[in-house]
């Protein structure tokens, strides 16, 4: 113990004493860490969010379109609708034996930005969202909100919707909405919605857009929803149900699981060619520490060879040169760690201005030490070669006693 | 006791085949002084080698601090020689990386013995370099760095000092100095003092110390007509 305490002692005392060329193994060895941990962490939470955001939904059906976009627009949130599909027609398939629930959502206005999502209270129990304060919507016109938004509406508030997804659509200002309840956070997407009855939606379109009493009546006839997101009953569905609504009826079926896969994969070959550029990094800091080991190794023979003459064994000698390469890589993993942490942070901060990705920094994953390994790894094989060196050098030739 | 006894080492060199060195028997009391002499090539480092147990692989018998070097295993020869063995290298091979008290340090360290700061201080201030104790080596001229190298190769009080050509960089004064240095170094830890040089000085600085110049032998290596270690008193 004290020999490992007194080679440590030693090992860092030498690495200080050649400050410069080991701050720059550091450096190198850093960046590459620091590299991987962002995509590492980034790449997790991105999976992990859109698994929650998915929110067991089997299938979405939609006006057809763009499968993709349908996911896009209606789990996650991000993207505009396909269109929608006639709400007498979504209610007929709700009663497809193969499915187990259809809860309908009504998008199209917004307010700051926050889509106002008109549904059913099964939509909250979809995503296990909990009442924080206030309560449940019941009539037309109540909305609760999500914890992005508890800071800009509380309770008993009134505000009215934008038309549109985005902001500085037109104001629907002859229908307000008021805030009746606020939802725990949950760390998915409903924490950025504003959701109230699919009633209150139609409610405002046809107060805006109708001339006449008749005219609403008309309109009431031809009520109109988004997305429904069905859950199946067993299954096997998932081999009839899609086929059969795309083929059999106006909409559209997309499944959830197929059009994310398909998304990954197409963000994956970025994401490749990200971890590519970090390992090849890590290699060069490899090679770095090589190099520079091996020129400091020329330098410091005669010290080590003094350091035999002195009573060291040559495991002992080796011993020294390992933990020093074992430190700065240590110190190059720690230090990269930390600003890949700190970095996707920063994504994080930079994300949430745009109410997309939450992303957070300060979460460790189990992958970061099978990274410190890798590193360790790396410094290894680095010192390898000098390590060899030293076993095979002659003492008594750097002695001068031969 | 310094005793050898038909001491001879082969190096094998190459397509010369092998070269055979003979060394004349010895025998120095614990606490003496041999001076080693003789012309380079002539074997005074491989004796110093063979002494400290570097080189092994002699025949005949080789007893060093009353050790029979033969009798050492492998395993423990660097730990026999980090406690028994002083080392006084004529290139002085200071740490750069470390102060001076750092490199006396490195001696626990090497010995793996636990650091005793008292003693490094006692060794650096009885060699007069405590107040430079915090300098690198490359912050010391040739006789302080000199002196903190001779405080290292007495730090564990060794019962043997070797000194390469302790005097080969050093003017007249300074050379009988540095002498005088080892001598009383040595006589502190109660060591037998082996120094290896071409120098003549030496053997006049020696005499000139006066006052161990009873216990000093004189061994002239490579010369086929003289191979028997002589008093130094009686050469003089």
């Amino acid at each position: 113990m004290k020999s490992i305490v007194s080679t440590l002692s030693f090992a860092w005392r030498m690495l200080l004493a050649r400050p410069g060329a080991a701050l720059l193994n550091v450096l190198l060895i850093a960046l590459g860490v620091a590299t991987m941990t962002v995509l590492l962490l980034v790449s997790t939470q991105m999976e992990r969010s859109f698994e929650k955001d998915l929110a067991g939904v089997d299938v979405v059906v939609g006006a057809k379109g763009s499968p993709l976009q349908m996911i896009l627009a209606g789990l996650l949130h991000v993207d505009v609708p396909t269109g929608n599909i006639p709400w007498q027609v979504a209610q007929e398939l709700g009663l497809d034996p193969r499915i187990k629930q259809l809860i309908p959502l009504s998008l199209g206005d917004s307010y700051e930005g926050f889509r106002i999502v008109g549904t059913t209270g099964q939509f909250l129990a979809l995503y296990k969202a909990k009442m924080d304060s206030g309560q449940m919507f019941s009539s037309p016109m109540e909305v609760v909100v999500g914890a992005d938004i508890a800071d800009k509406l509380a309770i008993n508030d009134t505000f009215s919707g934008t038309h549109g997804l985005g902001s500085g659509g037109e104001v629907h200002d002859k229908s307000k909405y008021r805030v009746g309840g606020q939802l725990q956070r949950c760390g998915c997407v409903v924490d950025r919605l504003i959701l109230t009855s699919i009633e209150s939606v139609w409610q405002v379109h046809e107060k805006e857009i109708a001339l006449d009493e008749a005219d609403r009546k008309a309109l009431q006839e031809e009520r109109e929803i988004t997305f429904g997101l069905i859950q199946y009953a067993s299954p096997l569905a998932a081999v009839s149900f899609p086929r059969f609504v795309n083929q059999s009826t106006e909409l559209q079926a997309a499944a959830p699981a197929v059009e994310i896969t398909r998304l990954f994969r197409m963000i994956g070959v970025g994401t490749q060619v990200l971890q590519a550029f970090a390992a090849v990094l890590l290699i060069v800091s490899a090679i770095s520490l090589w190099m520079s080991l091996t020129a400091a190794l020329r330098e410091r023979r005669g010290d080590l060879a003094m350091l035999r003459m002195l009573g060291a064994s040559k495991s002992k000698v080796a011993g020294l040169l390992l933990i020093e390469t074992l430190m700065l890589g240590l110190a190059g993993w720690a230090i990269g760690v930390t600003l890949g942490h700190l970095l996707t942070s920063l994504i994080g901060y930079l994300l949430e201005a745009e109410r997309s990705l939450v992303v957070s920094g300060w979460l460790m994953l189990p992958q970061e030490l099978l990274l410190l390994a890798g590193v360790l790894g790396l410094s290894v094989l680095a010192v390898a070669w000098p390590l060899r060196q030293v076993y095979g050098q002659d003492v008594l030739k750097q002695l001068n006693l031969k | 006791m310094l005793a050898s006894r038909n001491l001879s080492f082969s190096y094998v060199s190459g397509d010369a085949g092998s070269a055979v060195m003979r060394f004349p028997d010895l025998a120095l009391p614990q606490g003496g002084v041999l001076l080693l002499q003789g012309p380079s090539g002539s074997g005074k480092s491989t004796l110093l080698a063979l002494m400290c147990g570097l080189l092994s692989g002699y025949a005949g018998r080789l007893h060093v601090a009353g050790q029979d070097m033969m009798a050492i295993q492998d395993a423990q020869r660097d730990a026999w020689r980090g406690r028994t063995v002083g080392f006084l290298p004529q290139r002085l091979h200071l740490s750069e990386s470390l102060n001076a008290r750092g490199n006396l340090a490195l001696v626990f360290f090497a010995a793996g013995l636990p650091e005793d700061a008292a003693k490094i201080d006692a060794a650096l201030d009885a060699l007069g370099v405590l107040n430079l104790a915090q300098r690198r080596p490359s912050e010391l001229s040739g006789g302080q760095a000199q002196r903190v190298a001779l405080a290292r190769a007495t730090l564990l009080s060794p019962k043997i000092i070797l000194a390469d050509e302790p005097t080969a960089s050093l003017d007249g004064d300074a050379a009988s100095d540095a002498m005088a240095l080892l001598l009383q170094a040595a006589q502190r830890c109660g060591a037998s003092l082996v120094v290896a040089t071409h120098d003549s000085r030496v053997k006049l600085a020696l005499a000139a110390s006066g006052q161990a110049i009873e216990r000093v032998q004189l061994l002239t290596l490579g010369k086929k007509d003289d191979f028997r270690p002589s008093i130094l008193r009686e050469v003089l």
